[in-house]
């Protein structure tokens, strides 16, 4: 560890829009996460009987598909996080390291 | 209420990791018939494994590789191995057999389990990677008080492990008595050997890829399973729900949520815990330091979870499938009455319905997988817990870092064969014991006492030495003291008449204690050591935000 290259990254704009982007990102994602799950436990445990309605004529319940989609949707939100912050985060990361670097050896 | 306290006691056995489930399903475990191509295929698996330790260890060298591979585990490669992890024999038996048994609050149990992972990767897979190096106290003592905060983490890890671990040998026991028709002591001997030999001399490169290895069996042999007993109901899953309504007594009462969450306090402590136990669990922590960097910790999350997710799936269509095929065959009944008691217990569903679909070799396949789970799951336990004797208590607290490396690593396989035999006792010792509290604690204290101060580590500046120590004991006690006091120990365990303490899952509880705790503590905390912990924090979390000065980064 370089403490006048970590000095540095904590001087750059450029870290704390990083750090507020992300987070931003990070945090709305799992608040989408914990609401949706918690609103599907507290319907179960305050009105099962809405999970038990068919959907249609057959009978798959409303209970079913919504558990399924929640496991499809919340893994797409996972494919959804990596995808931005192995792309654009990682890159401005390494953009804010490099920089660091460059600056503490002048 | 009654019922529900049954229920979440039968549940609490199927958490994942767990071997199978105890209860009273557990207690009829007869001793089956020795079962041949079982044995046979599982030495082919044995063997197999056993030539990767050989690999590993020449692979071995030093404390990097044996902790955590040296850091060279791919990012899918990762994400097996803590699908591996997640999805242990109780998975795939518990959840199969709750389905059958109950449907669709089967199905409600799965979403549960695997609600934790986003979470896990949105708000802490990148920081666990930039920060930790072999144990998650890394992370936790990096400002703090190295020696206090290590010791902490270290007991509360060494608990963690220590009741799961009790809980895999004796879920380990009981299920090769029943599949392999072995006696109790052999099976439980037998696993306390074999991963003895893989961490020992493989260390984690050899852990890891019997973890995968294993995961991608169990993903097959479950897959395979599933397809051919759909195959029965053309692929439809109308067809399939009209006849597991028409044949399940409950009827079409198995598509609505049961009497699983009906009680609200314990939905809410029950998928805290599930969520953020999964969070604080030593082993699983410890897989995010194998990979090279915070990309590939998060490429494991996303890999973990998309075949975790899929297994669940599987796994439902097989619980519901059973219910007709497995549910309408005398042969799987005691006696041969249909409805009766099934041969084996309730959690033998999903090898009666590997044997009806596809006859005593796919029976005797999945039985192999299921030995080999347990076994991978045992070797990821015993390593977690020997790094936290080697990596944090000798070489960080009693050393105080003057250790060298390979009197460290010499260190954590000693601690490895001492957890071997002390897993074989207490296997032995606890055979009549009910497991399923034990998996409440385990869960329990890995919510309240790890996830917490590891959590507050990582996000808040104010964190500081006393707090976290305060806030960390706190939820190790109140976790372990609710446990005790639910009616799972101090009724049926401990013979009194009534429990102290209302309901068996205690984190809604012993979680918020921890985190207020640790957050007064470090509010009083006015000594100059807290002063410069708080002051540490902005360069930590730099490290924590770019990977700049994380071990294993490249060098610039």
């Amino acid at each position: 560890m370089n403490d006048a290259v970590t000095a540095r990254i904590r001087k750059n704009p450029k870290y704390h829009q990083l750090i507020a982007t992300r987070g931003k990102y990070a945090w709305s994602l799992a608040a989408i996460v914990l609401v949706i799950f918690y609103g599907f436990a507290m319907t179960v445990a305050f009105n099962p009987g809405f999970l038990g309605q068919p959907i249609g004529d057959g009978l798959l319940t409303k209970g079913i598909v919504f558990i399924f989609s929640m496991f499809v949707f919340f893994w797409i939100l996972t494919a959804v996080y990596v995808r931005r912050a192995n792309t654009e985060f990682d890159a401005l990361t390494a953009e804010i390291v490099d920089e660091a670097w460059k600056e503490s050896r002048k | 209420m009654r019922t529900l306290a049954r229920l979440n006691l039968a549940l609490m056995s199927f958490l994942p990791g767990l071997a199978l489930a105890a209860g009273p399903a557990m207690d009829a475990t007869q001793k089956q018939p020795i079962n041949m191509i079982a044995i046979g295929m599982f030495l082919v698996f044995v063997t197999m494994t056993m030539g990767i330790t050989y690999w590993a260890a020449s692979r071995t060298k030093t404390a990097s590789d044996f902790y955590t591979a040296g850091g060279g585990i791919t990012g899918f490669q990762n994400g097996l191995a803590i699908a591996g992890d997640y999805m242990s024999a109780a998975t795939l038996l518990g959840l199969s057999a709750m389905t059958y048994g109950a449907g669709y609050d089967g199905y409600i149990y799965m979403i549960c389990f695997f609600v934790g992972w986003p979470i896990i990767l949105f708000l802490m897979a990148e920081r666990l990677r930039n920060l930790g190096r072999f144990t998650f106290a890394d992370i936790t003592s990096y400002r703090l008080n190295q020696g206090k905060v290590r010791t902490m983490a270290a007991i509360s890890s060494l608990t963690v492990v220590c009741f799961y671990l009790i809980a895999q040998m004796v879920g380990a026991g009981q299920l090769i008595k029943l599949l392999f028709g072995l006696d109790y002591n052999i099976a439980v001997v037998a696993v306390g050997l074999l991963m003895m030999v893989y961490v020992t001399f493989g260390g984690m490169i050899a852990t890891t890829w019997v973890q995968i290895i294993k995961a991608c069996l169990l993903l097959a042999g479950g897959t395979l399973v599933m397809i051919l007993a759909f195959a029965h109901f053309d692929f439809s899953i109308e067809t399939l729900l009209s006849k597991a309504v028409e044949t399940h007594k409950k009827g079409i009462k198995i598509l609505a949520p049961g009497t699983l969450l009906a009680d609200p306090v314990t939905a809410i402590s029950l998928s805290l815990g599930l969520m953020f136990g999964t969070a604080g669990l030593p082993h699983i922590l410890m897989r995010f330091f194998t990979v090279s960097n915070a990309k590939e910790a998060r490429k494991s999350v996303l890999y973990a979870s998309g075949f975790v997710g899929f297994f669940f799936n599987v796994i439902a269509i097989m619980g519901v499938t059973a219910i007709i095929i497995v549910g309408t065959d005398p042969q799987f009944f005691e006696g041969g009455v249909v409805g009766g008691k099934i041969i084996g217990g309730g959690n033998m569903v999903a090898m009666h319905l590997a044997k009806a679909v596809g006859g005593n070799l796919l029976l005797g396949f999945l039985a192999a997988v299921a030995f080999a789970t347990i076994l991978a799951v045992v070797s990821g336990l015993a390593l977690a817990g020997a790094s936290a004797i080697s990596h944090d208590l000798y070489a960080r607290v009693i050393m105080k870092g003057t250790a060298t490396e390979a009197a460290e690593m010499r260190v954590s396989k000693f601690a490895t064969i001492g957890l071997g035999i002390i897993a074989i006792l207490l296997g032995i010792l606890f055979e009549k014991q009910n497991i399923a509290f034990m998996v409440g604690l385990a869960f329990g204290v890995a919510a309240s006492a790890n996830f917490p101060v590891l959590f507050l580590s990582m996000y808040w500046k104010g964190l500081t030495t006393r707090g976290a120590l305060v806030g960390g004991y706190l939820g190790l006690f109140s976790a372990v003291f609710f446990v005790v006091c639910s009616k799972s120990v101090w009724v049926t365990v401990l013979g009194n008449a009534a429990p102290l303490f209302p309901y068996e899952q205690p984190a809604l509880f012993s979680m918020p204690l921890a985190f207020f705790g640790a957050w007064l503590f470090s509010k009083l905390d006015n000594s100059a050591e807290a002063k410069a912990e708080i002051e540490a924090f902005d360069d930590q979390y730099v490290r924590a935000q770019t990977g700049h000065g994380a071990s294993g980064a490249a060098a610039h």
